[in-house]
Parts: structure tokens; sequence; C-alpha cells
């Protein structure tokens, strides 16, 4: 049996410059260019700020997500922060400050 | 966070009964709404994240070209409100301004980035696989954004007393477990720690040699003649020449951003009798912590 395909989440990171806009704009661009399901938030930092409710949600079932933020200890630890555990074995976290948009691309629309 | 209000969650359904949108418009929709703090969630025809359970009371709202045959939804969960608006022949700016209408009636006070008065999610986060639990950080922050659950563990209780740009706390923490994921550079911004951030890192832990004999030598002293001390240091003046001088302090200790720092109003300081309440409350439960 093949492996189920990931989902995509992407973190717009609205409320401040932290990653560099033309990668974000990139990613979001191939997202919508291409044929996929995806989920996008505005600003994982806020939700987790004020424990959204839909955070939760984010990460549930038991398929694998790739999340499109920026570094893997600070997403898991913004989850934790909010109350949700972070499954390590099934969450691949690509970094919008680190890695190109082509890379990041690349991995998540296979 | 102060307020409880949250946008619409919206769904761009371009599934079955509905046309695909032309990609330049799905493109400007999806980033003009994620840029006013949205959560966009776009459903194409193999289905995407199952939706079908939405979680707390936040609105839904279905955007889709219907042609005319918008969908009935409902929702297994009777409080949540879902909408659908049939968006067929709409432009971007209409679109946008339809959500925007809709959101008026969810009361004021929506945190909306690039809005005059948004606020800026900064606030610490800790890294728990590092954490030693020394409390290091509880006894440097003069907002009590920090204090402790049930079993004594260190937790970020008050983030939006957090200073906006202050990393301060995160350059006291000996083991670097403290990040702000929207920080300039790494470790604080989540990158992964090297051992020389480490080492360097410690180096800085002694608040009390770093400020020397005041505020916050003062947090960790519990003994009576300091208690006697403050008590001497009411009067309005010592209080205020006591802040001034921690300032000046922070501001050579290169700690704390001068921008940071020329934002604090000294009225915003906590007083003497407030650092004294802290104290005593850090040492009880770095006691208990430590039995
Ligand atoms: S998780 Fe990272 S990318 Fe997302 S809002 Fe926070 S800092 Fe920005
Ligand atoms: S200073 Fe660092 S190690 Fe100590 S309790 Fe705070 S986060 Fe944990």
């Amino acid at each position: 049996m093949s492996e189920p395909k990931p989902r995509i989440l992407y973190c717009r990171c609205a409320f401040a410059q932290t990653v560099p806009k033309a990668t974000k704009d990139e990613v979001l661009d191939q997202l919508c260019e291409s044929g996929e399901s995806f989920d996008t938030v505005s600003d994982l930092c806020e939700m987790s700020a004020r424990k959204d409710p839909r955070i939760t949600e984010l990460l549930e079932g038991d398929e694998p997500v790739q999340i499109v933020a920026c570094y893997h200890r600070a997403v898991k630890w913004l989850f934790h922060s909010a109350g949700v555990d972070f499954p390590e074995d099934r969450v691949e976290v690509l970094n919008m400050r680190e890695e190109s948009a082509e890379e990041i691309c690349k991995k998540v629309l296979k | 966070m102060k307020n409880d209000t949250y946008p619409y969650q919206i769904i761009l359904f371009e599934g079955n009964g509905a046309t695909s949108l032309a990609t330049e418009r799905r493109r400007e929709v999806t980033r003009t709404l994620l840029d006013k703090g949205y959560s966009v969630t776009r459903v194409t025809e193999d289905g995407g994240r199952n939706l079908s359970n939405p979680s707390g009371d936040i609105p839904v709202l279905i955007l889709g070209d219907f042609e005319g045959n918008s969908p009935e939804v409902t929702s297994r969960e009777t409080r949540i409100e879902i909408d659908t608006e049939d968006i067929t022949g709409l432009d971007t700016e209409t679109i946008i301004t339809l959500v925007e209408q809709k959101r008026a009636g969810d009361g004021e006070g929506l945190n909306s980035p690039g809005e005059q008065g948004a606020w800026k999610p900064w606030f610490p986060v800790i890294d728990y696989d590092r954490c030693t639990n020394c409390m290091q950080c509880l006894s440097f922050c003069l907002f009590d954004v920090y204090g402790v659950d049930e079993e004594k563990q260190i937790q970020v209780q008050n983030n939006d007393n957090c200073k906006t740009n202050c990393p301060a706390c995160s350059r006291v923490c000996p083991e670097v477990a403290i990040m702000f994921p929207k920080y300039s550079s790494g470790p604080i911004n989540g990158a992964e720690v090297a051992e020389t951030d480490v080492a360097r890192e410690k180096m800085k832990v002694d608040i009390t040699s770093l400020l020397g004999g005041d505020i916050y030598a003062s947090l960790r002293t519990r003994s009576e003649k300091a208690k006697s001390r403050f008590s001497k240091e009411r009067s309005p003046d010592k209080a205020l020449n006591e802040r001034k001088r921690c300032l000046t302090k922070l501001q050579q200790s290169g700690i704390i951003p001068a921008e940071v720092l020329a934002e604090l109003d000294l009225e915003s300081l906590p007083s003497p009798d407030e650092i004294q309440r802290k104290a005593t409350e850090f040492a009880k439960m770095q006691a208990e912590a430590d039995s």
C-alpha cells in the first residue's frame, strides 16, 4: 500500500516580517497553482498565543502533515504552548527562513 | 490574549458542486484574506482535511463558484454557524468586502495584522526538552509573564504582558530554552542550539552580579534585613530613584534592547513593594520545586 499523501499546512506569518516575503509569496503562489487541498493560517504564533481552538484541529487524525512555517523547534513548542501534542513521527516542518521556496515546493508538491 | 473573538474560518470550496477558481483569483483571495488575519482552507476534488467537525464557536464561511446553486451545509454541532456564499463572477475586492461585512457583525476587537493597535504576537515559548525548571526567567521578568503550574513547572502565563521586541529573558536562560519565534537571529528564533550558545548564555546568567545590589538582587534576597531595607525605601521619591537606577543598569547591561527600554516608562515598572512581593513568592516556589 502506498503512503498516504501528507496534508499541507502553510503559515503566512502575517504579523511580522520574520519570514522572507519573497519566499512566503512564492510558496503560496505554487500551492495555489497546484491542484492540492491545503490549510493556511495567518499566523501560528498568534493562534498559539490566544489558544485559538482551531490549532488543535490542525494536527488531528493520524495522517502525515507537512507544516510550512519556520524553525522546527519554534513550531513544535508553539503547538505545545497552545496545549496541543506535537506528533513528531508524522509531522515534517519546512522552514521558510532557511530553505528556498523551490526546495520547499519540491518536497510538498511532489 | 485579551480578546476571544476569532475571525471566520474561510473555506475556499472547489470540490464537487463548484467550479474551480482561476489560479490568479484563488491566489489573490487567499493571500489577501491571510494578510487580514483569516485562516483559509482550500478544498479540491480530493476532499482535503476532514472539516466535518469544526471546533468551538468559530463561524465558518464557505466561498465557492457555485453558479447559483449554493449547497446547504449543516453541522453535527448545531451551535456552529456555517454560511455559504456564492462568489461566481465576483472580483477579489468584492469578495473581501463581503467577508469583512460578515465579520463586522462579530464585534470589535479582532486582532488583525496591519491594523492600528494590532497586537504583534511576541511572547516567550519554552523548549521543555531543554528547560531545567531553574526559574531564572521567572525571577528576571518584571512583568509577571511567567508563573508555575500545579506541578510547579515553569510556564508562560501572561503572554500579552511581554514587552514587544524584548528578548531579555531568553538571554538569561542558562539552558537556551526560551525562544521568541519572531526574533531575527538564532538560537532565540528557534534555530538549533549549538554548544557554544550554551556556554555563552551560562556566562551571563548571574543576574545578581550583573545588576549589582539593586532590584534583581533584592528579588533573590530572602533575609529579614532585605525586608527592612525595602520598608525604609517606601517613600515615592526613593521608589522612583530605585527604578531609575535599575533602568540605567539594564541599559548598560545591553540585555534589554535600547528601543525597548526607551518605551518603558518608569511608572510601568513594578514598585519595590511589588518586587518584594514577587521575591517572596519566588522564594516559596523555588523551595517547593526543590522539595
Ligand atoms: S510559526 Fe514561525 S512562520 Fe509562523 S507565525 Fe510564528 S514565527 Fe511566523
Ligand atoms: S530560565 Fe530557562 S531553564 Fe530556567 S526555568 Fe526558565 S526556561 Fe527553564
